[in-house]
């Protein structure tokens, strides 16, 4: 492959594949394929969404029933380890714009660890859903409901799309955790500097991503007022 | 190694932390809507908060406002057929109500 018009792909950092004009075209077309595939992101969750606002309309005492079997403070610290990943992300993109490598490696652990906080919380809070019989099937039961007038069967419906929207988010949590961790690697070998960081970017859109699909589910399943 | 583009500049925008700040400040404002009984407005108050944080991550944390156009085309498609699944479903099920 070493023509005249050869890029010099391969060729470290920055490389430029043979089939683009400039670094450029290269990094648009990389941010339209990314964009593409949140679009299909935002229609995967969005089904889940219309779903559970179809149910919340029909049964909206089983809502606020099943709301309050959830913890505010849990969720609320969920939120704010989240939001503040998605600032260590930031602060990784605008580091790597400044060739500072050293800082970029550390922003990425943050994000990881932070990541890690809100599985962990999550898991603890399954935990607790199986430990109290919340957890949809034949042991599903509410020892002590705030609302005895409130079909239990409805408040099922309730968690079981709490356990597959929260289910799904944590998924696309675990996913980014392990691909922090190839991307934390690569950057520790140097991979990328000020010229070249769009898997930093296209990483970053993903968790952003993931962080806006949270910031809708937190007040939609743990803040509805009865 | 010079050809970088405009979208690889730093953005002027507000600093990141401001955007955090006001992130974490809509938070604690979605939380205490919670226990101000609202009545039927909560709902359509915590999904204006809601849209609010996503809006300020959209544009300061993911920069869609300085993608090219064809990107934001792309993102657009997403939530566009979202809000018509949403918005012909919820027509459906309202217009069930009470029957």
């Amino acid at each position: 492959m070493s023509t005249a018009t050869d890029h010099g792909h391969d060729a470290g950092p920055g490389f430029l594949a043979h089939h683009f004009d400039d670094r450029s075209q290269q990094r648009e077309a990389a941010t339209l394929g990314m964009w593409a595939f949140l679009a299909t992101e935002v229609l995967f969750f969005g089904g889940l969404f219309a779903g559970y606002a179809a149910y919340r309309f029909s049964y909206p005492d089983a809502w606020v029933e099943g709301s309050q079997h959830l913890s505010i403070p849990l969720g609320t610290i969920n939120t704010t380890v989240l939001l503040t990943s998605s600032l260590t992300v930031v602060l990784a993109i605008e580091a790597v714009k400044r060739g500072d490598r050293r800082e970029l490696v550390r922003q990425l652990l943050f994000t990881i660890g932070l990541a890690v906080v809100f599985v962990g919380i999550k898991g603890y809070e399954y935990a607790s859903k199986f430990a109290e019989g919340h957890v949809p099937g034949s042991a599903f039961h509410l020892a002590h409901p705030h609302n005895p007038d409130v079909p239990v069967d409805q408040v099922e419906l309730f968690f079981v799309l709490y356990f597959i929207m929260t289910g799904l988010h944590a998924f696309h949590m675990v996913v980014g955790i392990v691909l922090f961790g190839v991307y934390t690697w690569l950057a520790s070998k140097g991979r990328y500097d000020e010229h070249y960081h769009t898997p930093i970017e296209n990483i970053g859109l993903y968790w952003h991503f993931v962080d806006v699909v949270w910031v809708f589910l937190f007040p939609l399943l743990y803040l509805i007022a009865p | 190694m010079n050809d970088s583009t405009p979208h690889e500049h730093a953005h002027h925008g507000p600093s990141p932390y401001v955007i955090f700040g006001i992130l974490l400040g809509l938070l604690v404002a979605t939380v205490a809507v919670y226990y101000v009984d609202l009545g039927t407005l909560g709902l359509a108050v915590a999904m204006g908060i809601a849209i609010a944080k996503a809006g300020l991550i959209l544009t300061y944390f993911m920069h869609l406002l300085h993608e090219q156009p064809l990107t934001r085309l792309f993102a657009a498609s997403g939530f566009a057929s979202l809000a018509i699944l949403l918005i012909i479903l919820l027509a459906d099920v309202a217009s069930r109500m009470g029957t």
